[in-house]
């Protein structure tokens, strides 16, 4: 017996979704400065967290769930590119103190 | 085999092991408040683990209406530690303590 | 019943990210440790069907432990500087104590009897309770003595940061001046999610009657929707001696207790009468919420500072 279309469009979905979480932490671990590790870790972490909930969407019960998976995903997503941007200035302000005790 | 409350009990245990090491052994004070913290919630995964242990339908809801009340406890207690740590550090230019200077 | 893979990996994951935690990183590294610690630590708590203790956890000892901890770490550096110093004292025999607690723990966990527990009681109590969701059900009706004392241990841990403030700052503002860059995305941010935020928490609070929620773990979103909107500039932390702000404060304790003595006419006090328990624990939950959320807002902020005397 083959399982539901539902649960191989989740399984498909979310696996897609992992392989971005995936990618973004190699980036994050890898690459050798803030500013691409923040490129590395919001695009990949909000494409992934994108695809977990496009997966999810096919095992709700009620279509109410639908808005709140959508709800969650677009606060991550406001969450998350808000702190890039802080943590991107902190960095900027940190190094250009750097430059400037060095001189 | 291991059940996964057990699992988690021993989890729980060993949390607790981890969070008294930081605290006996860091010197600063934020981070022992911070180890303070790990220690305690060890000790609500033990007893959230062992509420959830022999649990026919459902986790047994007392233990975790008492892990929510100790949870937002530890938060509250916390919050006065570190104001007594800004406070200590305000006065002195330290973060730790002179007892631990050897 | 053998535990699942996903409960090994989660719990594996739990005790290295937890070791990180208390390891030789500096403190900064720590505190993000113990974010995501509190974060892998709901997770354990919904693979245990603790629903309403994964919020809490989520909300309360990642979230707003985390934000303390994090402006606790700048304003003590700050302080103090950041030279370096010898990070730790008696690390072998605290490795030794710590893993014979573990051991002992352990032990002592594997030898409990199954607990017959108080599921059963709860659930044959239910209808009397006026909830449907049998967590707060205990923290509201059943062993509302706890949560009734609790709200008042918050209110004692205010008073006791407060009483850590100088003289001059005394009825101040709460906490240092938080400053955002004008037209900045903290500004922009603290705007979009405080509509957002409100109507969360309080969905959460109103779900808690029949779901997992309730008035502490809505109360945090709330509260956190308060720090957001001081953290970006966009409006002052309260002057601790305002009045509105005081009776905010005491509002929930209050009415909790007033409930509580009204009680003794039906039998006890806290005995809260099976026919009008949901009006009366949603009258409490409304005030605990308020002031739990405006409690712990002011519990991250801290005590008022002289500085801040001037700001207006």
């Amino acid at each position: 017996m083959s399982p539901p279309l539902a649960d191989i469009a989740t399984y498909l979905f979310t696996a897609i979704g992992l392989l971005f979480f995936l990618a973004g932490t190699v980036g994050l671990l890898r690459f050798p400065d803030t500013v691409s590790r923040l490129h590395a870790l919001t695009k990949a972490d909000n494409l992934g967290l994108g695809f977990l909930a496009v997966g999810l969407a096919f095992q709700v019960e009620h279509w109410s769930d639908l808005l709140r998976l959508g709800l969650i995903w677009a606060l991550a997503l406001l969450a998350a590119g808000t702190a890039a941007q802080l943590v991107a200035r902190a960095a900027l302000t940190e190094a250009g103190r750097r430059r400037r005790e060095g001189r | 085999m291991i059940d996964p409350a057990t699992v988690y009990g021993l989890t729980g245990a060993a949390v607790v092991g981890i969070g008294l090491y930081g605290f006996l052994s860091l010197r600063h004070l934020l981070r022992r408040v911070l180890a303070f913290n790990v220690v305690g919630s060890g000790i609500f995964l033990m007893f959230g683990a062992a509420g959830y242990r022999g649990a026919a339908v459902e986790a047994d809801p007392v233990p975790q209406a008492l892990i929510i009340t100790g949870i937002v406890v530890a938060l509250a207690a916390t919050a006065l530690a570190v104001g007594l740590i800004l406070a200590y550090a305000g006065a002195t230019g330290r973060r730790t303590l002179p007892e631990d200077d050897l | 019943m053998t535990a699942p893979a996903i409960d090994i990996v989660l719990c594996a994951t739990v005790l290295a990210v937890a070791l990180a935690a208390v390891s030789g990183f500096g403190v900064f590294r720590a505190v993000v440790f113990f974010i995501v610690y509190g974060v892998l630590i709901s997770m354990a708590w919904l693979r245990l069907d603790a629903v309403d203790v994964a919020l809490a956890e989520a909300a309360i000892g990642a979230g707003l432990t985390g934000v303390l901890l994090l402006s606790a770490v700048a304003r003590v550096t700050r302080l103090t500087g950041s030279g370096s110093y010898r990070p730790r004292v008696n690390a072998l025999p605290a490795a030794i104590a710590a893993a014979g607690v573990t051991v002992a723990l352990g032990w002592a966990f594997l030898g409990l009897p199954v607990p017959r527990g108080l599921t059963e009681d709860v659930a044959r109590n239910l209808d009397r309770s006026g909830l449907e969701n049998p967590v707060n059900a205990v923290l509201l009706n059943f062993r509302a003595w706890d949560t009734l004392l609790e709200s008042v241990v918050l209110l004692a841990a205010l008073i006791g940061v407060w009483a850590l403030a100088p003289d001059s700052g005394w009825g101040g503002r709460a906490g240092v001046p938080q400053h955002a860059r004008r037209g900045g995305v903290l500004e922009s941010f603290g705007r979009t999610l405080p509509p957002l935020g409100l109507m969360i928490g309080v969905y959460v609070v109103w779900a808690g009657a029949t779901a997992p929620g309730g008035a502490f773990q809505g109360g945090t979103v709330l509260a956190a929707v308060l720090l957001l909107v001081a953290m970006a500039g966009l409006l002052p932390a309260p002057r601790i001696a305002a009045a509105g702000l005081r009776l905010a404060l005491v509002a929930g304790p209050a009415v909790f207790l007033a409930v509580g003595m009204a009680g003794l006419g039906w039998g006890g006090f806290l005995v809260l009468p099976p026919a009008i328990a949901k009006p009366l624990i949603l009258g409490i939950e409304a005030a605990l919420t308020l002031s739990i959320a405006v409690t712990l807002a002011l519990l991250v902020l801290g005590r008022p500072e002289p500085s801040t005397e001037g700001g207006g």
